[in-house]
C-alpha cells in the first residue's frame, strides 16, 4: 500500500508540473480487482522503466482501472484528454486493454497492451502488445509433448476467453501431431472444488493433462488430480507462473511444466540466450526492492513496454516534438518497425502484420522441482 | 457413471453443501431478526479462512486493524449517543467492550502470530478476531437505521460488502491461501478415499445445526431472538431489546461465517473475494426456504451442493449456469404457492 501511495504521489507530481517537451507515458493497470495479481507486479516494475529517450525526459502517469473495462475507458480518456499522453501502456487484461485501445484509437494515440487482446483492424493499427500470444506459449508445450511421446491430452481450463483461446490454439497446433485432446473440462476462477472435472479426467486417464488457469486458482486442478491418483504429466500455462502457485499447490505442483517469458528464470538461462544479460540485470534490481524471487513475467512485460517506448521515442524525436499529433504518429510508425530489440521477455521484431513482435526466443520451458521453478531445456 | 463416481460426487457435494447450509441458516436468522439481507455474510467466510491461514503461516493478519478500527468507531459512537446519560459503569463498560477488548486482541495477535502456536490456538484466535466484527458492524451501520425499509437495509449491506471486499484486498493481498488441515489423515470408505478434514467439516456443521436448534428451543436468549423474528414489535413490548437481538444475531452470523471459513480453508483456496460466491449459494438456499424456514434452508443448501458437484462432472462449462438456474423454478413455485405480501 505504501508503494501505491508513493507511486500515486509521484504521478500527481508529474501531473502538476508538465514540461512541454517531455514525453508523457500514461499507464492504466488493473492494480486492484480480480486481475490484481497481474497489475501489482506490473505497477511495481514502473520505477525501473527508462526515464530518458536520448536527451528527452519520459514522464509516467499511473492509473488503476480495478479490472473494470468501464474504468479503463475513463482512464484512457483522462490520458488522452487531460494528460495529453504520447503513448498509453495498458491494461493488464484483455477486456480492459480492449477499452483502452478503442479510446486511444479515437485520439490516434499508440497503445502498448500487456494482454493478448484482439481488436478491430483499424484499431489494431494503433495497438501493440508487450506480451506473448497464447499460441506462442502453447507451441513450446506442444513441442515438449511431441518429444515426450504424449498421445492423449486431457484439458481443464477457465470457462472464459483465456480458456477458449487456449483451446483454439491447442486444437490448431495439435492437428498434425496425432495427439488427441479429450476430455475438455472447464472451471471458474472462483470455484472451490474441481472434483467432478478431476474425476472425469481420471476416468479417461490421458498421458498428460493441460491446465489452463492463471494466478492462484491454477493450484486447484493439479491438487484435485493428484488427490484422485492421477500420475501423468501436468502442463500449465504461463498464467500459472507465480510463487503462489507452488505455495498453494505444494506437492501437487511438483514436476509440472510451464512456458514462460525468459525473465522469470533470468539467472538460469543459458548464456546463449539473447535476453540473458538484460534479464539478469532487471531481475537483480527488481528483486533487491521487492524481495528475492519476486520478479515475474508480468513485471517483465511492463519493463518490455518501457523498452519499446524508449526505443520508438528515439526514432520519433527525429521528426516531431512530444505532445503533438505528429509525434504520436511517428511513435506509432516506429513501434511498427522495431528490429531486433532485445528485452527481458525476448527479442522484438514488429511489422504491420505483427504487432506482437515475438518469436520462439520469447518463451522458455520451466519445470517445478523441489518447490522451485527450474529452467527446462527443449531438446 | 459407476457407484464410485457417484460416491465421490456425493461426498464433494455434501462438503460444499454443509458450508452453504451454515450460511443459509445465518441468512435466514439475520433476516428474520433484523430484516437485513446481509450480503456481506460470505465475506466473513473469507475473513475467517484468510485470518486463520495468515496466523498459521506466522504472519500478522491485516484483519486485526479492521477489528481495532471497528471497536474504536463503535465505542466513540456509543459515547456520543449516550453523552447525556453517561454513568461511571456505563463508561467503564464501553471502554472495556469497545476499546480494551479489541485492542487487547490486536496485541495478542501481533505477539502470537510469529510464534508457532498449536492448531487449536490459531483457530480460536482467528475466530475471536473475526467474530466481534459482526456486532460492531451492526452497531455502527445498522442500529442507527434499524427501522428503515428492507430495501434500504439491503443497500446498506451491499455497502458493507464492498467495504469488506476492498479492505480484504488490502489486508490479505490478491493471491489466495490454503491452510494446513487439522488432521492430515485420509482413509478409505469402501472405494472412496475420505479426508479427515471433510469429515470434520460435516461433523462441525451437524454440531452447529444441533447447537442452533437447542439454542433457539432451550435458552432464554434463543427464545428472545425467536420472539423478535416472529414479531419484532410484540417482542419489544414484552421487554426484548431489538438492539440486543440485532447484536446477538450478528454475533451468530459472524461466528457461522468465520467458522465456515476456518473449516474449508484447508480444503480449497480462499481469496479475499471468495466469500461472495460462497455466500451467494447460501443465499439461494435461503431463498428456497423463503427466508423463513431453517430446515428447508439446510435441505436446499445440501441440494445445491450436490447439484453443483454433479453438474461439474457432466457439464463443467455450465456449472454455475445450472446451479443458479435452479432458483427460477423454485421462485415460480413459491410465488404460486405463497403470493408475496408487501411488508411494512
Amino acid at each position: 500500500m505504501k508503494r501505491i501511495l508513493a507511486l500515486a504521489s509521484v504521478a500527481l507530481a508529474t501531473v502538476a508540473s508538465p514540461a512541454l517537451a517531455d514525453i508523457t507515458v500514461c499507464i492504466s493497470l488493473s492494480a486492484t480487482g480480480p486481475a490484481a495479481s497481474l497489475g501489482i507486479p506490473e505497477q511495481n516494475a514502473v520505477p525501473f522503466l527508462p526515464t530518458m529517450a536520448g536527451d528527452t525526459k519520459i514522464n509516467y502517469i499511473i492509473y488503476d482501472d480495478a479490472t473494470d473495462p468501464t474504468a479503463a475507458t475513463r482512464n484512457a480518456r483522462k490520458c488522452t484528454e487531460d494528460d495529453r499522453a504520447d503513448v498509453i501502456i495498458g491494461s493488464s487484461t484483455a477486456p480492459t486493454s480492449a477499452s483502452v485501445a478503442s479510446v486511444a484509437f479515437e485520439a490516434l494515440t499508440p497503445v502498448i497492451a500487456l494482454a493478448p487482446v484482439s481488436v478491430k483492424d483499424d484499431v489494431n493499427v494503433w495497438t501493440f502488445r508487450a506480451v506473448q500470444t497464447n499460441r506462442m506459449m502453447a507451441s513450446a508445450l506442444v513441442e515438449h509433448m511431441v518429444a515426450s511421446n504424449v498421445k492423449t491430452l486431457g484439458f481443464i481450463g477457465f470457462a472464459d476467453a483465456f480458456g477458449d483461446d487456449w483451446i483454439a490454439a491447442l486444437e490448431e497446433l495439435l492437428k498434425d501431431t496425432g495427439i488427441k485432446m479429450d476430455p475438455v473440462e472447464r472451471f471458474a476462477r472462483s470455484d472451490t472444488s474441481v472434483t467432478g472435472q478431476a474425476l472425469k479426467i481420471g476416468l479417461a486417464n490421458p498421458d498428460a493433462v493441460m491446465v489452463v488457469a492463471s494466478g492462484t486458482p491454477s493450484a486447484l486442478p493439479p491438487t484435485a488430480l493428484r488427490e484422485r491418483g492421477y500420475t501423468g504429466q501436468i502442463y500449465m500455462t504461463h498464467g500459472s507462473v507465480s510463487p503462489t502457485y507452488i505455495r498453494v499447490a505444494g506437492a501437487a505442483a511438483e514436476g509440472s511444466i510451464l512456458p514462460v517469458g525468459p525473465v522469470a528464470v533470468a539467472e538460469q538461462l543459458p548464456d546463449s540466450h539473447p535476453s540473458k544479460a538484460i534479464a539478469v540485470d532487471f531481475a537483480t534490481k527488481y528483486n533487491a526492492v521487492h524481495g528475492e524471487g519476486s520478479v515475474s513475467a508480468f513485471s517483465g512485460m511492463m519493463f518490455d513496454a518501457g523498452q519499446l517506448v524508449a526505443h520508438a521515442s528515439v526514432e520519433a524525436l527525429k521528426t516531431a516534438q512530444p505532445g503533438t499529433p505528429e509525434f504520436r504518429k511517428a511513435l506509432r510508425d516506429a513501434l511498427e518497425n522495431v528490429r531486433e530489440l532485445v528485452s527481458v521477455n525476448g527479442v522484438y521484431n514488429t511489422s504491420p502484420d505483427d504487432h506482437y513482435g515475438h518469436d520462439e526466443r520469447s518463451r522458455v520451458l520451466i519445470q517445478v522441482k523441489d518447490g522451485k521453478f527450474e529452467y527446462l531445456p527443449l531438446n | 457413471m459407476d457407484s464410485t463416481i457417484t460416491l465421490f460426487l456425493l461426498q464433494d457435494g455434501l462438503i460444499n453443501g454443509s458450508i452453504y447450509a451454515l450460511l443459509a441458516v445465518a441468512f435466514v436468522l439475520l433476516f428474520a431478526v433484523t430484516r437485513i439481507i446481509f450480503v456481506a455474510q460470505g465475506d466473513f467466510v473469507a475473513y475467517g479462512g484468510l485470518t486463520f491461514a495468515a496466523l498459521q503461516q506466522g504472519s500478522v493478519p491485516g484483519s486485526i486493524w479492521l477489528l481495532a478500527g471497528l471497536g474504536i468507531i463503535a465505542g466513540t459512537l456509543e459515547f456520543l449517543r449516550e453523552r447525556r446519560a453517561l454513568t461511571r459503569p456505563k463508561v467503564l463498560g464501553i471502554l472495556a467492550g469497545d476499546f480494551v477488548f479489541p485492542l487487547t486482541l490486536t496485541g495478542v495477535a501481533i505477539l502470537a502470530a510469529p510464534q508457532d502456536m498449536p492448531y487449536l490456538f490459531d483457530m480460536a484466535l482467528a475466530l475471536t478476531l473475526v467474530v466481534p466484527m459482526g456486532p460492531y458492524i451492526y452497531r455502527i451501520c445498522f442500529r442507527p437505521m434499524a427501522s428503515a425499509s428492507v430495501l434500504v437495509l439491503l443497500i446498506a449491506s451491499v455497502g458493507v460488502h464492498w467495504l469488506m471486499i476492498g479492505l480484504g484486498l488490502l489486508f490479505f493481498g490478491a493471491e489466495g491461501y490454503r491452510a494446513a488441515p487439522m488432521f492430515g489423515a485420509n482413509f478409505a470408505l469402501g472405494p472412496v478415499p475420505v479426508s479427515a478434514q471433510s469429515l470434520l467439516v460435516m461433523g462441525a456443521t451437524l454440531a452447529l445445526l444441533v447447537g442452533f436448534y437447542l439454542f433457539f428451543g432451550r435458552t432464554l436468549a434463543g427464545k428472545a431472538l425467536m420472539a423478535t423474528a416472529v414479531n419484532a414489535r410484540g417482542a419489544s413490548l414484552v421487554g426484548i431489546s431489538p438492539s440486543f437481538s440485532g447484536r446477538t444475531a450478528f454475533l451468530m452470523a459472524a461466528f457461522v461465517g468465520a467458522i465456515s471459513g476456518i473449516l474449508i480453508a484447508p480444503l480449497t483456496t480462499l481469496y479475499y473475494d471468495s466469500g461472495f460466491l460462497i455466500g451467494l449459494k447460501g443465499f439461494v438456499a435461503a431463498i428456497v426456504a423463503g427466508f423463513a424456514s431453517f430446515p428447508l434452508a439446510v435441505a436446499g443448501a445440501i441440494a445445491i451442493g450436490i447439484a453443483e458437484a454433479v453438474s461439474a462432472f457432466f457439464a463443467s462449462a455450465f456449472k454455475e449456469v445450472i446451479v443458479f438456474s435452479l432458483i427460477l423454478p423454485i421462485l415460480i413455485w413459491r410465488s404460486i404457492r405463497a403470493p408475496h405480501l408487501e411488508e411494512d
